[in-house]
């Protein structure tokens, strides 16, 4: 018999109901959802409607928290720590009030957890890497807020879910009762309550010999619940990314959205940080062309490489020019004081006394005339948005360049030396050049080349700036000067050094006194 | 090959294992008569052939030039009379062993008239018609020049049958069901859509893992006594996996020289991924690498239910076949080892001044020992409690099965298939009847040569018969293969089939 013929015939009624897609599609629900949980298991996707800024927000807001947590975890943080480090952190930006707490923000603050994360799970399906880690950081996302929900709203959302599991009957719990105890480790105070479930949904805890088991049927403690709808939360976070996966190509259509999350993709690499005005001192001490030198012992090594290697060659190639005039005009360093610091910069050859230096001098003359004039004042005005382009357009030229975008760029070749240090430097070069800028523990050295060797460099940079920073931080932290969410992870070489900054003139800044060391006295030139 | 026979017709061949096996033999052997082609029997011996086409075809060949042949119309009184004494099975005394278990003309016999390849197939396969379960599973060969060839696969049981014919191999492993035929594996575009998908679970028992404890062997040699450490296992496990996780289809088999393998064939096994395979593998495994010494097993009090079962079967093991058979801790620096298994100070120093002044004393003397000498008085940091816990650390350590768990954990995993010949000792890696466990005897495992020297003694003894009658017997018929063995794996196949409810009962058996 052919074995078409043997497969029953579907009800033609019925078989249209079968296509899920078709059934999802059938009418629009473009329809507010409301939220009855605080917690979600993002199981439907939003169907309201959001605007393209709301979308790119909040999924940004969302990163945010998730590079956060990440950090923790690679950092080594207890749980206790890092959901004392989280606390703020998900406060400020991805807010989830309880159902008890009567916010009139509630219901907002659900569809913005919701949305962000179905943004980013757009965002994050397009590869293997991206994907694992996304569903590894939700999924710890997840935990740490089960961990904080109250516990009756916790049941309630707990028993709200499609679990197949089955509760232990009386009758069979005084049947096993001894068995059971044993078996889980119940302890006099516990609750004596079980649930039965087949045991390839629990095999970490059948691993461990932590249920009985009966004929393939685990019997599993309660306590062990809120970890099992946390795995099965992963795994259908999993099978759900692989799904967005697939239908990632018909988003190529929308030119609204495909940017946005190719950006927030990338941000993934290190976390984007935007710069913000509030990175200069500007408005704390005067900067000029001579203070740079005593500054730059707070600038974070990608910048401190630059200036070191400025001063020791008198010069600096493309690249390396761009980013550290930009870092300068973020720490609020003027345009015409910008100009004075690398004309000077540049002019230092011709002071050189050493034989050599001879043949140099008529060339760096030139430089400071010609050539510094054609190219490099107009690079640096450029980057200032002082020339260049539509003057409505360029607004104040080019932004600093954050952590990722160094981290993102081409590597430096032979002779160049911007980009960040951590990646450029090979871990032994690294060590040396972290040690002649005075850093000289071991135990960080290596812990600095056991990050970057994973990979993980503004984590490296970040252990540095801690170390170099302990006595300060220590005692922001215990005298709670500053905002916790002044304290989280750096991920923008201004915000390193207006933090270093700060903390170095943790007394001063209070006081209203900072005098910035160093020739105070204005290059005309 | 399935030629029937009746019962009756087989007494002659001298069997180890039928007294134990005929117990579910007659079940069996009814089945065997129907699957047999009933023209076959009706028409003439003569005929036979005709009815098993290609297997004969593939075999007549060979049949012809260096063995009678029994279902073949040649003119038997001549050829059996004469290629009998000198055929290649009768060397096997003078030959060096090795050498001739894995002579090619042995093997090809053995594969030829003996391996069961049906039921093997339908072990694997599932249902009768080949499926990708067959179909889609890797073997791996061993040649005799040592060679190893991976991820060869096989339409048919018959095509597998005369890739050994023509190979040879001294064994060959079974590995997983992989996503597409693995001979097409370089073909496919995208590297990862090649997959394990599916394969039995397997555990690995090896008496090596043993060799801290056992006294009378060690290495590759066992004797009756380290045998009973295989048994105390296969107990074990075989209470496990049943009782805790379920498992029907067990399949325990004697891996040749020194050690068993199970192999579960349950739907719910075969499809567990790498993670549930460890899960199980470290659920049942207590004794993770070499000595545990001080540090003892750091088991949870209460036992877990299945340590405690587990315990509960093992201590009559550890009175007779430990304390009594194996006498571990006998002489003085044996006790030593003893001692330093327990945890407390002012105890080891009391027992280590009893046994020096009382130096010849058997090791259940000296388990005795540690009790008198506790109640004398002798704990400083023990009660008597954790001392009864020291005591179940020992006595796990002692019994407790030892496995080499990498195996189970990956899905990928080869692992060599029953039913072939142990090269290094010729022994057929036959499967264990756990019911009749304690009468499952190593050293009567027949090997490769006996079995084909008793197919000859059996032609030889019924030389009178007439050549219709002799065409019934299947060669594993003449041999003290009969039935069991094979029945073993017939009785895992049909109730693997009847879970699945793909076809009628009566239909499942034909093939």
């Amino acid at each position: 018999m052919l074995a078409a013929s043997a497969a029953p015939r579907i009800d033609p009624k019925k078989r249209a109901v079968l296509d899920h897609r078709k059934q999802q599609f059938a009418k629009a629900q473009w329809v507010e959802q409301d939220y009855k949980h605080r917690m979600n298991f993002y199981t439907v996707p939003p169907t309201g409607d959001v605007t393209l800024e709301q979308f790119e927000e909040w999924g940004i807001a969302r990163l945010k928290v998730l590079a956060e947590l990440e950090a923790c975890q690679f950092r080594n943080k207890s749980p206790a720590e890092t959901e004392e480090y989280m606390r703020p952190v998900m406060e400020k930006h991805l807010r989830l009030s309880s159902n008890r707490s009567r916010s009139s923000e509630l219901a907002m603050e659900r569809k913005k957890d919701h949305y962000s994360h179905w943004t980013l799970r757009l965002a994050f399906s397009g590869t293997a890497d991206l994907r694992q880690r996304f569903a590894r950081l939700e999924t710890q996302l997840f935990k740490l807020r089960m961990q904080q929900d109250d516990g009756v709203e916790k049941k309630a959302f707990i028993d709200s879910l499609p679990m197949s599991w089955e509760t232990v009957g009386d009758e069979e719990k005084s049947r096993w009762l001894d068995e059971l105890k044993a078996a889980t480790s119940v302890s006099k105070t516990d609750e004596e309550s079980w649930f039965k479930v087949d045991w390839e949904k629990v095999p970490e805890l059948v691993e461990r010999r932590q249920v009985l088991m009966k004929r393939g049927t685990a019997y599993v403690h309660v306590r062990e619940q809120v970890n099992m709808v946390v795995s099965e939360f992963s795994r259908t976070l999993e099978s759900g990314l692989e799904l967005a996966a697939r239908f990632l190509p018909r988003m190529d259509e929308d030119n609204r959205l495909s940017p946005i999350l190719h950006h927030l993709s990338q941000s993934f690499v290190a976390p984007d940080a935007g710069y913000s005005e509030a990175s200069s001192i500007s408005d704390m001490a005067s900067i000029n062309a001579g203070s740079i030198d005593a500054l730059s012992e707070n600038f974070p090594l990608c910048m401190r490489n630059l200036h070191r290697e400025l001063r020791k060659n008198s010069h600096l190639k493309h690249f390396g020019r761009l980013q550290y005039t930009l870092f300068l005009k973020g720490i609020g360093l003027s345009l015409q004081e910008c100009i004075v610091f690398w004309r000077k910069s540049f002019k230092l050859i011709a002071d050189g006394n050493k034989l050599w230096d001879l043949c140099f001098t008529i060339h760096a003359l030139t430089l400071c005339t010609d050539k510094f004039k054609s190219e490099y004042l107009y690079n640096i005005r450029h980057s200032y948005g002082d020339v260049g382009g539509d003057a409505n357009r360029r607004g104040k030229g080019y932004t600093p360049y954050s952590c990722q975008k160094l981290l993102t760029e081409a590597l430096p070749s032979s002779g160049q030396n911007h980009g960040c240090p951590y990646r450029t430097y090979t871990p032994d070069n690294l060590s040396t050049l972290l040690q002649s800028v005075g850093v000289s523990d071991q135990k960080l050295l290596r812990e600095v080349r056991d990050d970057v060797g994973k990979q993980r460099y503004h984590i490296a940079c970040n252990k540095v700036f801690e170390s170099a920073h302990k006595p300060e931080l220590k005692k922001v932290q215990d005298q709670k000067l500053w905002p916790a969410s002044e304290l989280d992870t750096i991920l923008h070489p201004n915000t390193y050094f207006k933090r270093s900054f700060l903390l170095k003139n943790l007394g001063k800044v209070q006081s209203g006194d900072i005098g910035v060391d160093g020739p105070t006295q204005q290059s005309t030139e | 090959m399935p030629h029937a026979v009746s019962p009756s017709s087989e007494g002659g061949s001298s069997s180890v294992r039928e007294d134990e096996t005929m117990s579910d033999a007659p079940a069996q052997e009814a089945d065997v008569q129907n699957n047999a082609q009933p023209d076959a029997q009706d028409d003439a011996g003569s005929q036979g052939p005709g009815a098993l086409p290609t297997t004969t075809n593939a075999t007549s060949t060979r049949l012809e030039d260096m063995f009678d042949g029994d279902d073949d119309d040649t003119d038997e009184f001549s050829s059996s009379a004469q290629s009998k004494p000198q055929d290649s099975s009768q060397p096997a005394p003078r030959a060096a062993p090795k050498a001739q278990y894995s002579e090619p003309d042995t093997l090809r016999q053995f594969y030829q008239r003996l391996f069961p390849f049906r039921p093997l197939f339908q072990w694997l396969n599932h249902s009768p018609t080949p499926q990708p379960d067959f179909q889609n599973r890797e073997f791996a060969f061993v040649l005799p020049n040592d060679a190893y060839i991976r991820y060869q696969s096989f339409a048919t049981a018959d095509l597998f049958r005369k890739q050994c014919l023509q190979m040879t191999p001294t064994r060959f492993e079974i590995g997983p069901q992989y996503s597409v035929n693995p001979r097409d594996r370089k073909t496919i575009r995208k590297a990862s859509s090649f997959r394990p998908v599916m394969k039995e679970l397997v555990f690995d028992i090896d008496m090596t893992d043993y060799d801290p404890i056992r006294t009378c062997c060690s290495k590759a040699a066992i004797c009756h006594k380290c045998w009973q450490f295989i048994v105390m296992a296969i107990k074990v496990m075989d209470a496990a996996l049943r009782e805790d996780f379920g498992f029907q289809h067990i399949l325990w088999v004697y891996s040749g020289r020194r050690g068993a393998h199970a192999w579960i064939s349950d739907k719910r096994a075969r499809e567990m991924d790498d993670a549930k395979r460890r899960a199980v593998a470290n659920y049942l495994e207590l004794l993770r690498g070499g000595d545990h010494g001080k540090k003892g097993l750091n088991l949870r009090r209460p036992l877990h239910p299945h340590i405690d079962r587990s315990l509960k079967l093992l201590n009559p093991y550890f009175q007779k076949e430990v304390l009594a058979d194996q006498d571990p801790w006998e002489s003085l620096q044996q006790a030593e080892k003893l001692l330093t298994l327990l945890p407390d100070k002012s105890l080891t120093a009391a027992l280590q001044k009893k046994w020096d002044s009382t130096p010849t004393r058997t090791s259940n003397q000296r388990w005795a020992d540690i009790d008198s000498v506790a109640e004398a008085g002798n704990l400083s940091t023990l009660d008597a409690k954790k001392l009864v816990e020291v005591k179940q650390d020992i006595r796990l350590e002692y019994t407790y099965p030892r496995l080499d768990a990498e195996v189970s954990k990956k899905l990928n995993h080869l692992l060599k298939s029953p039913f072939v010949v142990h090269p290094g000792t010729g022994r057929v890696c036959v499967p264990i009847d756990v019911r009749r466990l304690e009468e499952f005897d190593p050293f009567k495992v027949p090997t490769v040569t006996e079995l084909l020297r008793e197919i000859d003694e059996w032609d030889a003894k019924n030389r009178g018969l007439g050549e219709r009658e002799r065409a019934k017997v299947e060669d594993w018929q003449k041999t003290g293969l009969k039935p069991g063995y094979v029945a073993g794996l017939l009785k895992e196949e049909g109730r693997g089939k009847r879970e699945r409810h793909e076809e009628a009962g009566a239909e499942s058996m034909e093939f």
